[in-house]
């Protein structure tokens, strides 16, 4: 701070702190601690709000556990979208890191500058493109009458059409796309950093391909790993547009719950609750991520 | 115009640790004066102490007279020239001469008229539309003099400006600094820890050594006459033999070493029984047809050859020491008899009187 | 020329497999639209169009969201650019374990899925009296788009040399001149860039602008309800104008930035040969 001033004089170092203090406290921390406030209270009709019946609980929260049974397999329908979530979730980051991997690796070290440029272009282009109409795009793809089973058919690979867009393939499928080059770029940086005189060393010691990505590339990449399954997550679990439109409602995503809980329910607290529930998630496997690639802040917020 | 620069008992000092111990001095009015010194010594300090980015804890700065406390650095009649230079790369050439000229409100054409005039002093009659990145290392450093002449300044500060430049040119710019602070007639206030530029360039140099002044003079005394082992040791060469005074008589003092006893000048008058150091130069150590000390060659050593360095226009050859100590250095020129040097001998090599030092061991 | 093996065959087969199925589903799309099925599919073709483009034309509320977009989004960088500037400027000159504190809260929402900042946007405001509508939008896309913003600015800011600053003081300039004229410069190339990434991912927000839009429609709401109600292949005339706008706009940052490397390349090698006369005269001077 008096370096600040120093630097930049009184008047200008006042209006960049106020500003800072603008963003930081109005537009972030206080809209956090309010929406936490209001998860712990009940949901009353305007004119009880602040009366007797207006008191501090947990029943939000609770109410996302509450009715489950272990012991006859039945689980809430909330409950039940929640662990969908986190299932699917899980399952898109790994499928991403595996498709990644690989072209990954052939872009940071495997092809030639020039290819680099053009390729990575290639890669940008569709993540410009709108996340709502990339998903649109899958939609016609995977439609019954789509260009994916007419393919099939043509090929004799299927006998009779089939339903992509009743299971959660078809929401797997659309995160993935949606979602996959947040793994794609921090793979490349990582890798690209690596000294390529270690894979030819292990090479010249004989270790076969597979064994120098197991042993020097995949280690070396793994805060690459770590930022790329960091944001895939978080975008897949927070996704609302692809299971909107690619799944059916037997495949609702738990962002759908929260929506109807605030805007169909008008149960606003329920609705904060559980988007702290979701909040939650992420910062749970943002933690255990870290904690198990030993990887700081400054690496993911590159 | 140019001022005197005075530095009354200035000390800073940051957290427990100080940068500049109580140093007092006084630079004249169109002076060009050098502080030498290693890195850490409170040089750089200084020089941010004088141009106003730093204030100091204690004691007081005066340019022509005029106490700077509270005034920044936009305030004050100095410019830096600052280690890397610090064009502004997003600027032109002209643009980066004329900035001080454009803070201060002076019309757009004046400014131009005085970047191109500039740039004529400083040879580089065709760069004012150049951009900075276009420029080589020797442009850059020219482009920075006349930027800080622009604003018209009465002390130039410089912080080893041509620490980035390669032999040649580095070399070359010295004498063209020279000549500018000559024509300008400006005070030139140069931070260095490279003695060659020191001594060449200054009318005077300041020696630091853990943020004191340890001598002050014109480079011929800082050379011939260092008051201090440090500044004996870090300005040019030095044999070094170690001993204590036996007896003292008309400025001269006899000091038995681990070498042998031997006589040297003793301006400090330094008594009898005192530890002490006598250095003398590689180029004062001479090679002798004598076999022994006489009253008038009383220093005279036998030494074997441990190797030679041929630096060109003189050799630098190294003799062994008895007791496995640092070897002895003698610079012979080269006259066309180097050639003899070859082989294991002996050499006989003496030194007069009055070109050994004595001085106290530790410090002044 | 190396003999292609076996694995090299492999690897390349994948990457043409993966860059399919990057690629396929915008050209899918892109065909749609010129297929006069009144569903958007390319099977079965039922002739040719451009009839789509028509219908889109005539929709005034894809009009309607086209201009809330744009609005949003100008708003956006607006407010999101300052304050991004500010807040980089603020932590780069924050102590060690201040900084360390301060740029976690300030990362926070990048972290964040976009819902669940829609959500405290609108409970936040709604406690002081604001109602959902395009300006919560604004309020809630520049909270995480800002974000961005601090980390171009800071990255850039990191990189400045302090002695730029000290030099401007030096020769005369006053703190404010020092921010206009050098600070403001430096990081020109950051701003413009943020400013242009800001606008982008306002455009093209949608979860954090479903909770605080209100009943304001932007492109990306009308896009999706489109496609969740009464789809037809106007929507993928949409997509054809905006990948089209994408593509020619990728291309042509790419152009501009390899002719600047270029320049600055060139002008570089022609100052390394002005050097040599320099010198030449260096060692006439000598003798």
């Amino acid at each position: 701070m008096v370096q600040l001033y120093h630097r930049y004089g009184a008047l200008l170092a006042t209006l960049l702190i106020a500003a800072t203090a603008i963003w930081v406290l109005m537009m972030v921390v206080l809209p956090y601690l309010v929406m936490a406030e209001y998860s712990f209270h009940p949901n009353l009709p305007m004119m009880q709000q602040g009366g007797p019946d207006d008191v501090y609980t947990l029943s939000n929260y609770a109410s996302l556990f509450s009715g489950i049974d272990l012991l006859n397999g039945e689980l809430p329908d909330d409950f039940r979208v929640f662990l969908r979530t986190i299932w699917g979730s899980t399952l898109v980051t790994f499928i991403s890191l595996v498709v990644c991997y690989p072209v990954a690796w052939h872009l940071a070290k495997a092809a030639k500058p020039e290819q680099v440029g053009l390729l990575i272009l290639l890669l940008i282009i569709p993540f410009w493109i709108n996340e709502i109409l990339r998903t649109f795009a899958w939609y016609i793809i995977l439609a019954y009458n789509g260009p994916l089973n007419s393919a099939l058919l043509g090929m004799g690979l299927l006998d009779k059409p089939y339903r992509w867009l009743s299971g959660s393939g078809g929401v797997l499928i659309g995160m993935t796309y949606a979602f996959i080059l947040f793994m794609m770029f921090p793979l490349i940086n990582a890798i690209e950093t690596l000294d390529i005189s270690q894979v030819e060393a292990a090479r010249d010691l004989g270790a076969p391909e597979w064994q120098i990505h197991r042993r020097i590339v995949i280690p070396h990449a793994k805060p690459g790993i770590a930022v790329g399954s960091i944001m895939v997550f978080v975008l897949a679990a927070s996704s609302y547009i692809v299971p909107a439109v690619l799944g059916s409602p037997g495949t609702r995503w738990f962002t759908e719950t929260i929506y109807i809980w605030f805007f169909e329910g008008q149960d606003w607290p329920r609705g904060s609750a559980y988007a702290f529930i979701l909040l939650g998630l992420c910062v749970v496997f943002i933690l255990s991520v870290m904690r198990i690639f030993r990887v700081g802040l400054t690496d993911i917020a590159k | 115009m140019s001022r005197d620069v005075s530095l009354d008992r200035v000390t800073m000092r940051f957290a427990s640790y100080v940068a500049v111990n109580n140093v007092s001095l006084d630079i004249k009015a169109g002076e060009f004066f050098s502080f030498l010194g290693p890195s850490g010594c409170g040089k750089t300090t200084i020089l941010r102490m004088i141009s106003g980015f730093m204030n100091p804890t204690e004691g007081r700065i005066l340019i022509g007279g005029e106490d700077m406390k509270g005034n920044g650095p936009n305030k004050r009649p100095t410019a830096l020239i600052f280690q890397n230079l610090a064009l502004f790369p997003m600027m032109s050439v002209a643009d980066n001469i004329a900035f001080g000229l454009e803070m201060r409100g002076v019309d757009k054409a004046v400014r131009r008229r005085r970047a191109e005039e500039l740039l004529e002093l400083v040879a580089l009659p065709d760069a004012a539309d150049k951009r900075v990145d276009e420029l080589s290392g020797g442009m850059k450093q020219r482009v920075a003099i006349a930027r800080a002449l622009a604003v018209e300044p009465q002390v130039m500060l410089l912080d080893e400006p041509l620490s980035a430049l390669d032999l040649k040119l580095r070399q070359h710019m010295r004498a063209e600094l020279r000549a500018i602070q000559r024509r300008t007639g400006l005070t030139f206030i140069y931070i260095t820890h490279d003695q060659g530029e020191a001594l060449t360039m200054s009318d005077r140099v300041g020696v630091m050594s853990r943020g004191q002044l340890e001598q002050v003079g014109p480079p011929s005394e800082i050379y011939n006459e260092p008051a201090t082992a440090f500044v004996a040791g870090f300005v040019g060469e030095n044999n070094v033999f170690t001993g204590r005074i036996t007896e003292v008589a008309g400025g001269q003092a006899v000091v038995e070493t681990g070498a042998g006893r031997f006589v040297g000048r003793n301006p400090r008058g330094i008594r009898v029984g005192t530890q002490v150091v006598m250095l003398v130069r590689p180029e004062r150590l001479k090679p002798l047809t004598v076999a022994g000390p006489t009253p008038e060659n009383p220093n005279v050593l036998s030494r074997s050859v441990d190797h030679i360095d041929f630096e060109g226009a003189f050799a630098n050859v190294h003799l062994k020491q008895p007791d496995g100590a640092k070897p002895l250095s003698m610079h012979i020129s080269n006259d066309g008899s180097l050639t003899d040097l070859v082989g294991d001998r002996i050499f006989t090599v003496g030194f007069a009187p009055q070109d050994a030092l004595v001085l106290a061991a530790n410090g002044a | 020329m190396r003999k292609l093996t076996g694995s090299d065959i492999l690897i390349r087969a994948y990457l043409v497999l993966f860059f399919f199925f990057l690629l396929a589903p915008l050209g899918v799309m892109v065909i749609a639209t010129f297929n006069s099925s009144r569903f958007p599919t390319v099977t079965p073709w039922l002739g040719t169009t451009t009839k789509w483009f028509d219908a889109l034309f005539n929709d005034p509320q894809m009009w309607e969201g086209l201009v809330n977009s744009l609005i949003v989004g100008v708003a956006v960088v607006l407010v999101s650019v300052p304050l991004g500037t500010a807040a980089a400027m603020v932590l780069d000159n924050l102590h060690r374990q201040a900084r360390t504190f301060v740029y976690a809260v300030m990362v926070s929402p990048l972290l964040t899925p976009g819902v669940i900042i829609g959500i405290s946007t609108l409970v936040f405001w709604d406690r002081l009296g604001v109602k959902g509508g395009l300006h919560l939008a604004v309020i809630g896309q520049s909270s995480f788009i800002t974000a961005y913003i601090m980390l171009m600015v800071l990255a850039r800011l990191q990189r400045l040399d302090r002695s730029q600053e000290e030099a401007a003081l030096d020769l005369g300039a006053s703190h404010p001149q020092v921010f206009r004229k050098i600070l403001l410069p430096y990081l020109r190339s950051s701003l413009v860039a943020g400013g242009v990434l800001a606008f982008f991912q306002s455009f093209e927000n949608y979860n954090t602008t479903l909770f605080t839009r209100g009943t304001d429609i932007t492109l990306t709401i009308y896009i999706a309800s489109k496609v969740r109600t009464g789809l037809t292949p106007a929507v993928n005339a949409l997509g054809v104008i905006l990948i089209t706008l994408t593509i020619v706009g990728a291309v042509g940052y790419e152009i501009m930035r390899r002719r600047e490397v270029a320049r600055a390349a060139a002008a570089r090698r022609q100052a390394e040969l002005e050097e040599i006369p320099a010198n030449a005269l260096v060692i006439a001077d000598a003798h």
